[in-house]
């Protein structure tokens, strides 16, 4: 590397980092462009170019949020929706990447059952929510269901179409190597198809938080999305505000989360 | 032409019984349901390979190799005709294409069916270090797939493909996608691998020269649907030099000639 290097003038050097550079520059510029949109917002608030009463400043939004923090009032309601969440998920995801595993290796399963899924799947989560409301009350127990339920067709569906994208060379290995049907399921299957699993993952922890959000504005005493209700009845805009950045914010960490662990068991992927 | 009188390569009547691998006949043909269409793809191959022997066969693709020797790793069902493979172990094949295993690193892809099999940790480790030694791997041993060449991917599958030991190798253009010199250095490595171990190979190839190269016998096969037109005897004394080889002037001789089977005149 060296060597290479002193055969070349500065000025040839400086011209090959060049891009690099600007690249550099771009990324540090990306950081800011929130904030600038945070600032237009401020100013336009401010000088009353938007209406205070719908969008008040963010400042004032940051200062009512703080204010929450600092008096604990906010915790209550935020584990509240993450344990709803985090049950939930785990109750739809665990079925949704077995049956979706499953039937994707067995095409006489998936001829059987994949029509009942197919029909199932576009009944929108939320309308079945009072449904849900009257067989499980309006206890926790309603919000786990209906966010199982949404997130066990989004993992189904992505585990099954990880499966069945699997390159048929992977399983003729396994074949070759002697592989049994356990083995070709847990060491074939689950690694070809764990991409797709991950990507199910992301959605689904999206759309857990847009499930609870909605569930929580109309049966529940607790949770981020109660919280925002509960404002929106008291025209308390700011902390609406506050309840919209929370429950954003919970989502965000939850998907950087989901992506530490893809980095970390799919490292073969690339990022 | 001479097609007809070649075409049985049933010649080997003496030492049938002690032949590890007997395809008789064999037919396979696939149906396309929605052109309600069938294709012959091969159509009464008949061959014999003797234990420890270096058998290639050669023909232009499409003309049903891959599929013969899919039927003989028991991965395709033929669809008449016999396939008797006389053996203590199944047949251990070398894909085409990219076989190794993404989500695993190049040590565990040669260990892949040692472990299947539950065999101790121990044992793996030491039988996955020779093998590496024996492919120039050792130094990628915790590299992952995707930061290998082409030439590093087939040296794993070739590892994966001997790490259990068994009798008889089918390689399926495994050197098919490399440039011409890393496959030069690869038949070489494989003929050595060969000399050492004794195995019984099958090696599927469209390249001529890669044919007259590695193998003892040629089987010729004719476009689709494939068939034995030619079972050339390969004279060339061993331990084969692959670049020396090609002084001589018998292996230029060969390959008119397997070229004048290929490519018929007028055609």
């Amino acid at each position: 590397m060296t060597a290479a290097h002193s055969t070349l003038t500065p000025d040839e050097i400086e011209r090959l980092k060049a891009p690099a550079r600007r690249e550099n520059r771009y990324r540090i510029l990306s950081y800011f462009s929130p904030i600038l949109l945070l600032l237009l917002w401020e100013a336009a608030s401010q000088s009353g170019l938007i209406d205070r009463r719908f969008f008040p400043p963010p400042s004032a939004i940051a200062g009512t949020g703080w204010r929450m923090v600092i008096s604990f009032e906010l915790f209550e309601h935020i584990s509240a929706t993450l344990r709803r969440v985090g049950v939930g998920y785990v109750m739809g995801a665990i079925p949704g990447i077995l049956l979706g595993l499953i039937l994707g290796l067995s095409t006489p399963l998936r001829r059987v059952f994949a029509p009942i899924f197919a029909a199932l799947y576009p009944v929108p989560k939320i309308a079945i929510l009072p449904l849900i409301l009257l067989i499980f009350g309006v206890g926790d127990a309603s919000k786990f269901v209906v966010i199982a339920i949404g997130v066990f067709f989004l993992m189904f569906y992505n585990t099954l179409g990880g499966v069945m994208q699997i390159p048929q060379i992977y399983l003729d290995v396994a074949r070759n190597a002697g592989a049994t049907r356990t083995q070709t399921f847990l060491r074939i299957a689950l690694p070809s198809a764990l991409p797709s699993i991950f990507t199910g993952l992301k959605l689904a922890a999206g759309s857990s938080y847009i499930i609870i959000a909605a569930a929580e504005f109309l049966g529940a005493r607790s949770g981020v999305g109660f919280f925002i209700w509960a404002s929106w009845q008291t025209f308390a805009v700011s902390r609406m505000f506050v309840g919209i950045v929370v429950i954003s914010l919970l989502g965000y960490i939850t998907i950087l989360l989901l992506e530490a662990l893809e980095r970390r068991f799919v490292p073969w992927a690339k990022h | 032409m001479n097609v007809a009188l070649a075409r049985t390569g049933r010649k080997s009547g003496v030492d049938a019984f002690a032949a590890p691998i007997v395809v008789s006949n064999l037919v396979k043909a696939f149906y396309d349901v929605s052109g309600d269409r069938i294709t012959l793809a091969v159509s009464d191959v008949s061959f014999t390979v003797r234990r420890g022997e270096f058998v290639c066969i050669v023909g232009p693709s499409g003309c049903g190799k891959t599929t013969v020797l899919r039927i003989l790793a028991g991965l395709e069902q033929q669809l008449s005709g016999t396939v008797r493979i006389d053996s203590r172990t199944p047949p251990a094949m070398v894909f085409q294409e990219a076989s190794v295993l993404p989500w695993l690193t190049v040590a565990q892809n040669v260990a892949f069916p040692l472990s299947l099999k539950g065999a101790p940790r121990q044992q793996q480790r030491e039988r996955v270090g020779e093998l590496l030694a024996l492919t120039g791997l050792t130094e990628f041993a915790d590299a992952r797939p995707h930061q290998l060449s082409g030439g590093m991917k087939q040296r794993v599958s070739v590892a994966r493909a001997l790490v259990d030991d068994r009798d008889i190798l089918l390689m399926d253009e495994p050197f098919g996608a490399l440039d011409e010199q890393t496959r030069l250095t690869l038949q070489q490595e494989l003929l050595s691998i060969w000399e050492r171990t004794g195995k019984t190979v099958v090696f599927i190839t469209h390249s001529v020269d890669e044919a007259l190269t590695l193998a003892d016998r040629v089987l010729v096969m004719s476009p689709r649907p494939g068939a034995i037109v030619a079972d050339l005897p390969v004279p060339f004394e061993r331990p084969r030099d692959v670049v020396e080889m090609r002084r001589d002037k018998r292996f230029w001789d060969l390959t008119y000639e397997v070229w004048r089977l290929l490519a018929p005149p007028g055609v």
